[in-house]
């Protein structure tokens, strides 16, 4: 009786902590396609503030999805390299190495978007495009690419897979093509989602590296919550939800994340 | 080309990225927080001034606060869903940690929505007893917003915990006359006290660092993260900007490499 008591006590209780993270979800999702968000959901469903964000928000989604893509490129090509490069050498300069580049996750992203603002601010050309807001991402999502290719090549045995190939007299950089990167696959997968979804989901970088002709979308939903009626924000926000879904379970699929090593940070 | 040629070949481009938007900005950052009136003593400004030494004050205690509430809720939940299975646990698991890949702006809007001015809580409290609580921009609506993007990282550490948790030693004591409250105060517990403190250290760091909500939310409430923004962009105190986020980048770095002397496997700053 007891027993059954406790379990009670604790299913309400995790209940209501997930009721404390679901229902403003589940909230802003209605309010998106409400009519009228203060009389309720009688007052009837529309399209009408989807269709409103996409006129005055649908530059912000391609360019978010043009840095992501940009980002992801950039950390393939150099996170898969160095990866690989660190492992075969683990020693302690590939562990400083490790340390430095996995350095832009542990600083908040404020103080990295001020030193590429002082270091950068006078190039005014770079400075104007997107790819300085691309520059902040790559730099904040290469651990992650970097840390995904790494665990997998800390599960199968690289050194045998690279030196057999060599012994058949391959060249370290058909190695590289042919026997390393297809069985890193898991891991760059892994990776690149990781990399996708917090690029698109950046705002402390973002928001600060940003001009008025180069925002992305979570730069665009801050303006909403500020300027916007709530309905369109929230429709705003449904629009980021159904692009960031299918990501997650993806990642949920493809690389069970709940219980891997990588926390997303945010 | 020799093994050592491509290895070298393949660090690259490794380099050219970290030096020119890692490196070279953060050595910047750290010489133009010394370029004010006062040099390199505006670093100890963040701790002598007494309005930045509020704002510190402020953002620590919200910070543990968050930490302490994130680890009291995740703990039971966390314990509960590992040793429970029932119908709807994955989908409470999935409801637990979905918000994970939020931005900081979007937990603030999901704070306003539940006690903003159109919020529910408001509207609950307006229809129980005729008065409507709106606290979405206040302290409390900050300290529910970070509790917000704090519980679901640390309740998935610590149900990875409880999963690696011996059933020997509870059965052990269980078979020597422990209570349950026992069993968890002298078995479990102990046994999670790392996770504690790997996921506990990551989640202050975050709190520490977290933009995003606070700026969603607009309170009068000082945290750093919104000083260093306020001064940067209002005030154009570019040193005092540059040497307040040196700091707050060296103490979450700080907390961030003791969460992983603890076995803490990750690391999470923003928000």
């Amino acid at each position: 009786m007891r027993d059954r008591l406790i379990f009670a006590a604790q299913l309400l209780f995790t209940v209501l902590v997930a009721a404390f993270l679901i229902v403003p979800a589940v909230l802003s999702m209605l309010a998106g396609v409400t009519l009228n968000y203060f009389r309720g959901i009688q007052s009837g469903l529309t399209l009408q503030w989807v269709m409103q964000v996409w006129q005055l928000y649908a530059d912000t989604i391609f360019r978010s999805f043009l840095i992501a893509f940009a980002a992801l490129a950039v950390t393939l090509i150099v996170g898969i390299p160095a990866a690989y490069a660190l492992h075969l050498r683990n020693d302690r300069l590939s562990r400083v190495i490790e340390e430095v580049i996995t350095l832009p996750l542990a600083i908040p992203g404020l103080a990295l978007a001020l030193a590429l603002l002082l270091a950068y601010g006078g190039f005014s050309d770079f400075r104007r495009s997107w790819l300085f807001i691309l520059a902040g991402h790559a730099v904040f999502t290469l651990p992650f690419m970097v840390r995904s290719v790494m665990a997998v090549f800390g599960a199968i045995d690289v050194k045998t897979l690279d030196e057999g190939a060599a012994s058949l007299g391959a060249s370290p950089w058909r190695r590289f093509r042919d026997v390393i990167v297809p069985n890193a696959a898991p891991g760059i997968l892994a990776g690149s989602l990781m990399v996708v979804t917090l690029s698109l989901g950046e705002f402390n970088l973002t928001w600060m590296l940003h001009t008025p002709l180069t925002k992305t979308l979570p730069v665009g939903l801050a303006d909403s919550y500020a300027s916007m009626r709530l309905e369109v924000a929230s429709a705003y926000t449904l629009v980021f939800f159904v692009m960031i879904v299918p990501l997650l379970v993806a990642m949920q699929i493809f690389t069970g994340y709940r219980r891997g090593p990588a926390v997303l940070p945010r | 080309m020799s093994k050592r040629t491509f290895v070298g070949i393949c660090f690259v481009p490794l380099a050219v990225l970290v030096a020119a938007f890692f490196l070279l900005p953060m050595a910047r950052l750290i010489v133009t927080g010394a370029t004010g009136a006062e040099g390199f003593r505006a670093y100890a400004a963040i701790l002598l001034d007494s309005r930045y030494r509020a704002t510190l004050l402020n953002t620590v205690s919200l910070a543990a606060a968050t930490t302490i509430a994130t680890l009291i809720i995740a703990t039971i939940s966390g314990l509960f869903l590992q040793r429970h299975r029932f119908p709807g646990h994955a989908l409470l698991v999935a409801m637990l940690t979905f918000p994970l890949a939020f931005p900081g702006v979007v937990v603030g809007f999901m704070i306003i929505l539940l006690a903003g001015r159109q919020g529910l809580l408001g509207d609950l409290t307006l229809r129980l007893f005729g008065t409507k609580e709106v606290f979405a921009y206040s302290l409390q609506g900050l300290f529910l917003g970070y509790l917000y993007f704090s519980i679901p990282r640390v309740i998935l550490t610590v149900m990875a915990a409880v999963e690696k948790l011996d059933p020997s030693l509870e059965e052990a004591a269980r078979a020597l006359g422990a209570g349950p409250w026992r069993v968890v105060r002298d078995v479990v517990l102990p046994a999670l006290t790392p996770a504690f403190i790997a996921s506990g250290a990551i989640a202050f760091a975050t709190a520490m660092g977290a933009f995003g909500t606070a700026f969603t939310l607009a309170t009068d409430v000082a945290v750093l993260p919104m000083l260093i923004y306020t001064e940067f962009t209002l005030s154009a105190n570019i040193a005092l900007a540059a040497a307040l986020s040196v700091g707050l980048g060296l103490v979450t770095w700080a907390i961030l490499a003791l969460a992983r002397s603890y076995g803490g496997t990750s690391v999470a700053a923003a928000g």
